[in-house]
């Protein structure tokens, strides 16, 4: 990206660490990824009663180019996926996507084959929302969570530590066929 | 425009001629590229994710200059096989699963299924009559909260922000409502076969005689934001033109051809629900124009607002009354209680079928996994939704689960028009005259 | 095309009392015996929509006929009759004698079966004739009924009649193996979108269509997806340990 890149691991980069996640999460800018229902309640999320506003984003880009998050609201159809990835590749680096309500998580209750069930085979996920539709409030948790795992993503040598470390949690989680029993 | 990091940003030939990327900051290229291959005809595409199309809708548009020569849509990017998934579950499911076709007016598609369903069942007549009171109030209040977001994107896809802002504030009204009565905000699944899922919770009549009391002053802003405002009317005035003939061929309905000055509207003329007895007027105007649909859907709030505050006086009369059908064979078994959260099991209930009778255990058992049967035969009932007419056609064979249910949806037919609508005129038209149709992709697509 | 052979069963199980697929009252009134006959579309046996998988409910050996509501005899009541009238009035001054198949007369709905041939001429007619004036055709909608030989593929039309408040429907058949409906764009051009979604859920073709191509899936997609044959293509959801099957796969009642 820039001089990041370039510092040395250490009380610096973890300064700038800090700092550009600040700023990155204070200004999420998402683009519009309205597809069902779950786009009626995005929209009621940035209009006056919920707000978005008040956490720096109400402003929609229209132009994935000047969006880090894609809120992808609703479900994927088949026909729909090759054009998500590529509004996805549009998006400048770094850039987040989150998966609202249970259509775009998992497929949710449209099992067939006209949708792609979980928008995590096209694009890689940060944050998961279930709700059928989600509350407006959900859609800001998440948001919120997200704003977390901005401020504190990692940068330059660290980021690559991070991305290794990421790696081997997900190689010894326990797999979901293995956490058998009731439901927890 | 070659940069290698973006393999969208760049112009390729294909069979058909040139084809160029556009991203921003580049029309320059396109230009001078147009001019080189000596041709006029710019084909543009347009969505189908793009901010101004009111959903997923993609619109290929051949222009002269500013001028669309011809327009055409691509649909079918939020094609969602519910109609086949629908055949997979049981009568009663449908309606969790119809009620996410056209999202912005969800009691509309409980409606026109159930009340189809209970044309095979034969049981039109044996519906409670608070039933029929609570889903005319609900598609009422479903209508209001409906072309609040018509209006609301409208405006806001021609850059009116406050109209998009204003119209969304209101409508959060409509769906504290709607979370009151049925729990949720969007996607009830609450008009069920054989009536409605529950009975109004206490305290509902007042809040609805708020809300009408707020409307009412609320409605009138729009009127003075919009009605005579220059900027809008510029917009709208003459925009999207169809006429009576032209709604007719292509089937259009709704408030497209009430804005031609029709009074068709099925609620008068073919009456479903009871709505023969309710007062109201169809609205209608005389310039079959953007301009004019917006004011039909702004008037178009005030009568169901009348009927809103009709029901309301019904239902104060309807005290205690049943909304499930007396016969327990299709009524669902779901009576809840007010639980600590809000809402639960009956514990009666659960008593009943776990202490006191294996019968009515194996009934409840049965009518959960199995359903009831429908008897063989097809049904069509329309309705008339925000957006024209909406019809399931429901086809049995006699089994728990339909043989097949098609949704005539308003959105799909009358987004026809949009060639119709828009050529000839202005690129800037084209996003006017779609909005004015109020399409949703949701029930385009299914 | 010629009215089915009745189907012959080996062993039909009663239905019971509520059973609503036993043969309804309403459409067994005798009179032309191949007209009026309940259509037999299936025959449904057990209780369970899949099997093979070891039913041990005992229900397996209930076999049942799955009959749609046959043709009705006159006077079918009210208005319909005018209609019939006046269509077949016009169809037969049109050189048209046979053109209605038969018709149905099935909770308070009437509906036309048309023969291909010639819905041509009578949705013309239907639209323009100052007594039937239907002048608002609600779209196309397509069933598919796998076991009713030589008839597999159904188009239903609904259409209204603004000027005398009438709504009829009416229903054309195809074969599976020669899947071809003459196109109605030419007389209601609001079917243009609606055939196109019927022949890409169903591959009916509608022959003299402007632009016969897939409208909801992408363009190359293998097959027509709400056919009964096309599976309705779910995966397996797995949930801590425990799998279940997609829809149309499980067990469930029929
Ligand atoms: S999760 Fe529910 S509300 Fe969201 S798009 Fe899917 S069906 Fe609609």
């Amino acid at each position: 990206m820039g001089l990041e890149e370039k510092l040395p691991s250490g009380v610096l980069l973890t300064t700038v660490e800090n700092v550009a996640g600040y700023f990155r999460k204070a200004s999420f800018w998402p683009a519009t990824f309205g597809l069902a229902c779950c786009a009626i309640e995005m929209m009621t999320t940035g209009a006056p009663k919920y707000d978005l506003g008040r956490f720096g984003m109400e402003v929609f880009r229209a132009s994935p180019r000047q969006a880090d998050l894609m809120i992808v609201a609703g479900r994927v159809s088949q026909k729909m996926a090759p054009v998500l990835r590529q509004i996805y590749d549009q998006m400048p680096d770094p850039k987040w996507v989150l998966a609202m309500g249970v259509c775009a998580s998992s497929g949710g209750m449209f099992n067939n084959y006209a949708i792609v069930q979980g928008v995590d085979h096209v694009v890689p996920v940060d944050m998961y929302l279930p709700g059928c539709p989600p509350r407006p409030e959900m859609l800001i948790d998440a948001i919120l969570k997200l704003h977390d795992q901005v401020q504190h993503a990692k940068l330059g040598v660290n980021r690559d530590a991070q991305v290794i470390e990421n790696e081997n949690d997900a190689l010894t989680a326990l797999p979901t066929s293995d956490m058998r029993g009731l439901l927890r | 425009m070659n940069s290698p990091q973006d393999p969208y940003a760049q112009s390729a030939d294909t069979t058909t001629g040139k084809v160029f990327t556009v991203t921003g900051q580049d029309w320059d290229s396109i230009v001078q590229g147009v001019a080189e291959e000596a041709e006029e005809r710019i084909v543009v595409n347009m969505g189908p994710q793009h901010p101004s199309t009111h959903g997923v809708l993609r619109l290929i548009l051949e222009l002269e200059g500013e001028t669309v020569t011809e327009a055409r849509c691509g649909i079918g990017y939020l094609h969602t096989g519910i109609e086949k998934n629908m055949e997979f579950r049981t009568w009663v499911q449908g309606v969790t699963f119809c009620t996410r076709m056209d999202y912005l007016s969800p009691f509309y598609n409980e409606a026109t299924y159930t009340l189809g369903v209970e044309r095979l069942l034969d049981i039109e007549d044996d519906i409670p009559e608070k039933a029929t009171v609570m889903r005319v109030l609900l598609m009422e209040l479903n209508r209001i909260s409906s072309h609040l977001v018509a209006i609301a994107t409208g405006g806001m896809e021609i850059g009116a922000l406050t109209v998009m802002t204003i119209g969304f504030r209101e409508r959060e009204l409509v769906l504290d409502l709607f979370e009151l009565i049925t729990g949720l905000r969007m996607n009830h699944a609450f008009i069920r076969p054989g009536g409605v899922a529950q009975d109004m919770p206490p305290g509902a009549l007042d809040e609805i005689r708020d809300f009408i009391a707020l409307m009412k002053k609320r409605l009138p802003e729009y009127a003075d934001l919009c009605n005579a405002n220059p900027i809008f009317k510029a917009r709208l005035v003459d925009v999207g033109q169809l006429d009576l003939a032209g709604c007719l061929a292509l089937g259009i309905s709704g408030p497209p051809l009430r804005s031609t000055g029709y009074p068709w509207d099925l609620r008068k003329t073919q009456p479903y629900c009871g709505y023969e007895d309710y007062d109201f007027e169809v609205v209608t105007w005389d310039t079959p124009d953007a301009y004019g649909r917006f004011r039909i859907r702004l008037a178009e709030m005030w009568e169901s607002l009348k009927i809103v505050e009709q029901c309301a006086d019904r239902l104060a009369d309807l005290e205690g009354a049943p909304v499930m059908i007396a016969d327990k064979k299709i009524a669902w078994p779901s009576q809840l209680a007010l639980g600590s959260d809000g809402m639960g099991n009956s514990l009666d209930h659960i008593r009943h079928i776990m202490g006191e009778s294996m019968e009515a255990l194996i009934h409840h058992f049965k009518l959960v996994t199995e359903g009831f049967r429908v008897p063989a035969g097809q049904a069509y009932v329309p309705v008339e939704s925000p957006r024209g007419e909406l019809g399931a056609h429901v086809v049995s064979d006699g089994g728990t689960r339909p043989f097949r249910a098609h949704f005539r949806d308003p959105s799909f037919t009358n987004l026809q028009a949009t060639s119709v609508m828009s050529e000839g005129g202005m690129v800037a038209d084209v996003i006017v005259a779609i909005a004015s149709i109020d399409p949703v992709m949701g029930g385009v697509d299914r | 095309m010629s009215p089915k052979e009745p189907q012959e069963f080996d062993e039909v199980t009663e239905g019971t009392e509520d059973d609503a697929t036993a043969i309804m009252p309403e459409n067994t009134l005798p009179a032309d015996p191949e007209q009026l006959e309940p259509e037999v579309i299936d025959v449904r046996k057990g209780m369970f929509g899949v099997h093979g998988s070891g039913d041990t409910s005992g229900y397996g050996g209930i076999v049942r006929p799955v009959a749609m509501p046959g043709g009705s005899p006159r006077p079918y009541g009210g208005w319909f009759d005018d209609v019939a009238d006046a269509l077949g009035g016009a169809l037969s001054s049109a050189g048209i004698t046979s053109g209605v198949e038969k018709v149905v007369v099935h909770r308070g709905e009437i509906t036309f079966f048309i023969r291909r041939a010639d819905l041509l001429e009578t949705v013309r007619t239907l639209r323009n004739d100052p007594a039937l004036r239907f002048e608002f055709c609600s779209g196309v909608s397509g069933v598919h009924y796998p076991s009713d030989e030589g008839r597999e593929l159904h188009a239903v039309y609904h259409l209204l009649s603004m000027t005398h408040n009438r709504r009829i429907r009416l229903e054309v058949t195809c074969p599976d193996s020669d899947p071809h409906i003459p196109s109605v764009v030419a007389v209601y051009p609001t079917s243009d979108w609606h055939e196109r979604e019927t022949y890409d859920f169903f591959g009916i073709i509608f022959d003299g269509h402007p632009s016969l191509t897939r409208i909801q899936m992408p363009d190359d997609w293998p097959g027509h997806p709400q056919r009964k044959d096309y599976p309705l293509g779910g995966i397996p959801v797995e949930y801590k340990g425990a799998t279940i099957p997609p829809p149309d796969q499980r067990r469930s009642y029929n």
